[in-house]
């Protein structure tokens, strides 16, 4: 019924050397985030790839408007943020879907409190629950669902309200490699229909260079950007894609990039 | 027996309540062993019936009173559930402004807290010095000792939402009384449940040490008369009555809780 739309959707983000520090319980400061830059283009996919605890959660937790920026500027469509980014889907690390709302009603969460038009946006919610293979579940509490069908659902959510951007914290990390890999074609459909600027976190360096059109690697300690890498791979790309020459040139690279950071080490 | 019960009531209900009976089987076997060998006793022993009567004479004097029993008994119920409503209506409101408001988180909780160590049983002579003999003495009592634990559960219950489920609700545009009727309140709900029934039963002990202090009626005034009569039967139909009272109330919530909370029954029965 939705025609697919050729228009580009997504918004596009500036950031501005952007640093952040967090106070830590005892009140000493954290560096979180060195001088980041990174411009993202409407409708663009980035992956941010980079060792745990480098700061990727914080720089989204920053461009959604969340939480604010030590020094620096964030813009989304040209404008400096104010607040929370009101155009941004979030997928959260952990699934936070509430216990006490079905399946359905937690997709409709931001139809509700945006108060969108709840009739298009149910048939939009089953459609897309359908689309993650979680047809006849709409009606289940998220307690009688897996942790992989859990983490769908949210994806779920913040899908439904159409963002301009959406923003995703690891959000197949608790899935097994199989749904995983069909995650990874189902989001990349979606994204070739809505084309939203997407923001997805990762710490799979395959997953980053399969879905994205630039992969951002991040350095650990204070967390910035080590290296931006353009990949220039034809859509759609699924598990053919893993076996072509410039796949594995790209994963490859970005490997001797956390070998070279000290990150990863040879045997 | 059971094949043939099966066969001519396989009704979802009746399957239900045979699960639960096969459940507490144990229970209910114990506790009929217990009066049993009560009963026994007694009447083995010879037991003076001033000094311990056996659960048929309890049962005896209940049917002969029942209409003294029932008029007490309704006493009590009153004053524990206006102490208890108190609690409900006043404790919640104020966990909300503790989780809230700076001033009552930084001040006001921290007093509730300290002030809770009182026994709150040794306030009922002064209130009934203030209240007099009527209802209200028992009524603060009541609200005294179940005030507690509601607010405390329903601030904690209020603040266990996930810094991420504040997040997602702020992403969306949602106000601050939005984020609360949407996230805060039911994420508090299986806790504040917890409080209630932690409270009405100190509800009823708040009552009935009320009744004991001074009072003209109620099933703790009824069993300060048994006591000076040598009416022990009496005494102990007065004990059946409050806790017939107590554990009706508490299911009463409990069943509340089921019914608005249909899905944290999950938790419990993935362990059952
Ligand atoms: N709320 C906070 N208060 C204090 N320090 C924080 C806070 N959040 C994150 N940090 C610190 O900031 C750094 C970056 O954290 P962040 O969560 O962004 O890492 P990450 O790259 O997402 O890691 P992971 O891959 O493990 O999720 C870490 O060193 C962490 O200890
Ligand atoms: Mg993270």
């Amino acid at each position: 019924m939705n025609a697919p739309q050729p228009s580009i959707r997504g918004v596009s983000i500036d950031v501005r050397g952007v640093t952040k520090r967090y106070k830590s319980a005892r009140g000493e400061p954290i560096q979180a985030l060195e001088l980041v830059d990174l411009d993202i283009a409407p409708g663009e996919f980035i992956s941010i790839v980079g060792p745990s605890g480098c700061g990727k959660s914080t720089l989204m937790m920053l461009v959604s408007g969340l939480i604010p920026v030590s020094s620096g500027e964030i813009r989304v469509d040209g404008k400096p943020i104010f607040g929370a980014v009101k155009q941004a889907g979030i997928v959260f690390q952990r699934d936070v879907l509430l216990d006490w709302r079905s399946v359905l009603d937690n997709v409709m969460l931001p139809v509700e409190i945006k108060k969108l038009d709840p009739k298009t946006h149910l048939v939009k919610a089953r459609q897309l629950l359908a689309s993650v293979g979680l047809a006849g579940f709409e009606d289940k509490y998220p307690g009688e669902l897996s942790g992989g069908m859990r983490q769908r659902a949210s994806i779920c959510r913040a899908l439904v309200q159409n963002p301009g951007l959406l923003l995703m914290d690891e959000p197949f990390g608790a899935l097994d490699a199989l749904t995983r890999e069909q995650m990874n074609v189902d989001l990349q459909r979606i994204w070739m229909q809505e084309r939203n600027t997407v923001v997805f976190i990762t710490h799979s360096i395959e997953e980053a260079v399969l879905l994205a059109d630039r992969v951002v690697v991040m350095s650990a300690r204070p967390g910035r950007i080590a290296d931006v890498l353009e990949i220039d791979m034809p859509r759609p790309r699924g598990s053919h894609s893993r076996s072509d020459p410039a796949f594995l040139h790209h994963v490859e690279k970005i490997r001797r990039h956390f070998m070279a950071l000290g990150i990863l080490s040879e045997a | 027996m059971a094949d043939v019960l099966q066969q001519t009531l396989p009704d979802e209900r009746t399957s239900r309540s045979r699960a639960w009976f096969s459940q507490n089987l144990p229970v209910i076997a114990i506790v009929i062993a217990l009066f049993l060998g009560w009963e026994l006793a007694v009447r083995l022993l010879n037991v003076a019936e001033y000094v311990l009567p056996a659960p048929s004479v309890i049962i005896a004097k209940m049917v002969s009173s029942w209409e003294l029993l029932l008029v007490n008994a309704w006493a009590t119920t009153l004053e524990i559930l206006l102490g208890f409503g108190m609690s409900v209506f006043i404790g919640i409101p104020l966990a909300v402004l503790v989780v809230y408001s700076r001033v009552f988180e930084r001040v006001a909780f921290p007093l509730m807290v300290s002030l809770q160590t009182i026994p709150k049983v040794a306030l009922a002579p002064i209130l009934v010095m203030w209240l007099g003999y009527g209802i209200m003495p028992k009524v603060m009592v009541a609200f005294l000792i179940s005030f507690f634990p509601i607010v405390i559960n329903a601030v904690i219950g209020m603040r266990s939402a996930e810094k991420e489920m504040i997040y997602l609700a702020q992403s969306m545009g949602a106000s601050e009384l939005t984020t609360f009727l949407k996230i805060r309140l039911p994420k508090a709900l299986p806790s504040i449940f917890g409080g209630l029934k932690v409270g009405i039963g100190q509800a009823v002990v708040g009552a009935t040490v009320g009744e004991f202090i001074a009072a003209e009626k109620g099933l703790g005034y009824l069993q300060l008369i048994s006591q000076v009569r040598l009416d022990t039967p009496l005494l102990f139909a007065a004990v059946v009555m409050l806790s017939l009272i107590g554990v009706t109330l508490f299911n009463i919530i409990a069943w509340l809780e089921r019914v608005c909370l249909p899905w944290s029954r999950l938790r419990t029965e993935t362990d059952s």
